[in-house]
């Protein structure tokens, strides 16, 4: 590991004025992510800006009747709060969903947006990787790409974002807070990662130099019925191969309201805004989930070995809203 | 000027303080083995994978491995070592000697700490993976096996000693919660 400088941030504009846009520094939150990619080698930083004592750990109401969410609050913090699980269950199942009950206490909010993908050439530095390395090589699109994107990927790039927490945030219309030197500034989920075109190696649209300070929940009455379904290779503590977060809300049979987001099929959380419109005003049973489901995954694009994505994610969307349907009809 | 790439700093481990200077590549786990002598908790994968180096951090388990030293100044670390009263063991440590809960005994430090944690985080209503209804309204979900299994899902035990692991978190949680009563 390559040596480096340390500093504690103890609030916001001092951890932006630390961080100062220098391209070798970073963030540290929990550092779950970020000290095991610097262990091996993927993340070379010159300093580390400690920000887990900012003044940014509270889970508190927003103006609009939403919740607003510190950067620094825990994932196990996050999905314990009562109003995240009575107003946004799909967002408290996600995070319990993802990682182990150590690595949850220790990381956060923020970091989990900025986690980098699992795809195993990207953590192998001798490997060719367009986003670790631009321009070298996606190793991934000819070898083992089993778990990797069926949608919106491209020639240069076929990684997945790994973030349960995500998916549930795409589907709930959340917006991401930031602080750089010029001031505050705030991006709709939908906005905040990149298309990965020819560029991989940029992901997200924040400024350089710009430090996460929370995520704003909009109010959802849609919410309150909601749910987060992982798919894995295992029962437990193991990357998503496949994950739905669903919101829907049923009046007479048929579909009022809907929010639907996909995770592990895309470099990033998938909003599936093509299923939304085919299911609005639709009837709610699973024959017209299905093609809904249809609709949004014509786009996938699967490789020789993720085919089987496609078919999952279908039988996901399915499943999962026709629980939500089952639940708002009693 | 280039940075300062070590720190002088102190660690509060299990009650004590104690000073040291470290690289800052050190890892908290790194500090304890080979720095302060505390052996106890142990290095499995080194990459937050197996749980073998849990240790509790202001109270939450959490992995050291993925922890670096300087970062943990200013909170209090309780490992493997400060778990016991005295010569009285911890009700976990004791479930899982008298229900046989490991083998090799190499993942049982991080399994007991982790343990402890589980039942504090039940006792204060967390919900799990598993928990069928997160609502706070439901109450916190009974701690069955499957919801011993999920909580307990970031400690790997080579040996399979997992039966024996559910049955000792079940039996300390019981007690735990009996002598709260």
């Amino acid at each position: 590991m390559r040596e480096f400088g340390y500093q504690r941030a103890y609030d916001v504009s001092g951890a932006v004025a630390l961080l100062d846009g220098d391209g070798e520094a970073r963030f540290l939150g929990g550092g779950t992510n970020l000290v095991d990619l610097m262990k091996t080698g993927v993340e070379r930083p010159a300093r580390l800006v400690d920000v887990r004592e900012l003044p940014l750990n509270r889970v508190e109401p927003a103006e609009d009747g939403g919740l607003r969410i510190g950067a620094t609050v825990t994932n196990s913090d996050l999905a314990a709060h009562p109003e995240v699980r009575r107003r946004y269950p799909a967002l408290a199942q996600a995070v319990l969903a993802g990682a182990s009950g150590q690595l949850r206490n220790m990381a956060t909010v923020g970091g989990n947006l900025l986690q980098r993908t699992r795809c195993g050439y990207f953590a192998d530095v001798t490997s060719p990787c367009n986003k670790r390395d631009p321009g070298s090589g996606c190793p991934a699109i000819t070898g083992e790409h089993h778990n990797h994107a069926v949608l919106g990927a491209s020639g240069h790039c076929v990684a997945t974002h790994p973030s349960d927490m995500g998916v549930a945030l795409a589907a709930l219309d959340a917006s991401v807070s930031y602080e750089t030197a010029a001031g505050a500034g705030e991006l709709p989920l939908a906005d905040f990662y990149l298309p990965v075109g020819e560029t991989p190696h940029l992901e997200t649209a924040l400024p350089p130099g710009a430090l996460i300070t929370g995520v704003t929940l909009p109010a959802n009455d849609t919410a309150a019925n909601s749910r987060y379904r992982k798919v894995r290779e295992r029962a437990s503590y193991a990357f998503a191969i496949g994950s739905v977060a669903a919101a829907l809300d049923v009046r007479d049979g048929h579909v009022h309201d809907v929010r639907l987001a996909f995770g592990a099929v895309a470099s990033r959380p998938w909003r599936a805004r093509t299923a939304e419109s085919a299911l609005t005003g639709g009837p709610a049973d699973a024959e017209h989930f299905a093609a809904a489901a249809d609709a949004e995954l014509a786009a996938a694009r699967p490789l020789p070995h993720n085919g089987y994505k496609v078919t999952l994610m279908r039988n996901l969307v399915v499943a999962v809203l026709s629980e939500l349907a089952e639940e708002t009809a009693r | 000027m280039p940075p300062s790439t070590s720190s002088d700093l102190t660690l509060s481990v299990n009650g004590e303080k104690y000073t040291l200077t470290v690289d800052h590549r050190t890892t908290l786990l790194d500090a304890l083995r080979e720095r302060l002598e505390m052996t106890g908790t142990k290095k499995g994968c080194d990459q937050g994978q197996c749980g073998a180096c849990t240790i509790l951090l202001d109270g939450r388990r959490s992995l050291a491995c993925l922890q670096l030293a300087v970062a943990a100044e200013g909170r209090e670390v309780t490992t493997i070592e400060g778990v016991a009263e005295g010569e009285r063991l911890h009700p976990v440590q004791q479930a899982f000697l008298d229900l046989d809960g490991f083998q090799c005994g190499y993942c049982t430090p991080g399994q007991i700490c982790s343990a402890i944690a589980v039942i504090e985080e039940h006792a204060a209503g967390w919900p799990s993976a598993v928990t069928g209804d997160v609502r706070p309204e439901a109450g916190p979900p009974p701690l069955t096996p499957e919801e011993i299994r999920e909580r307990m899902s970031g400690n790997l035990c080579r040996c399979g000693a997992y039966v024996s692991i559910v049955q000792a978190v079940a039996r300390a949680a019981e007690e735990t919660k009996g002598a709260a009563a």
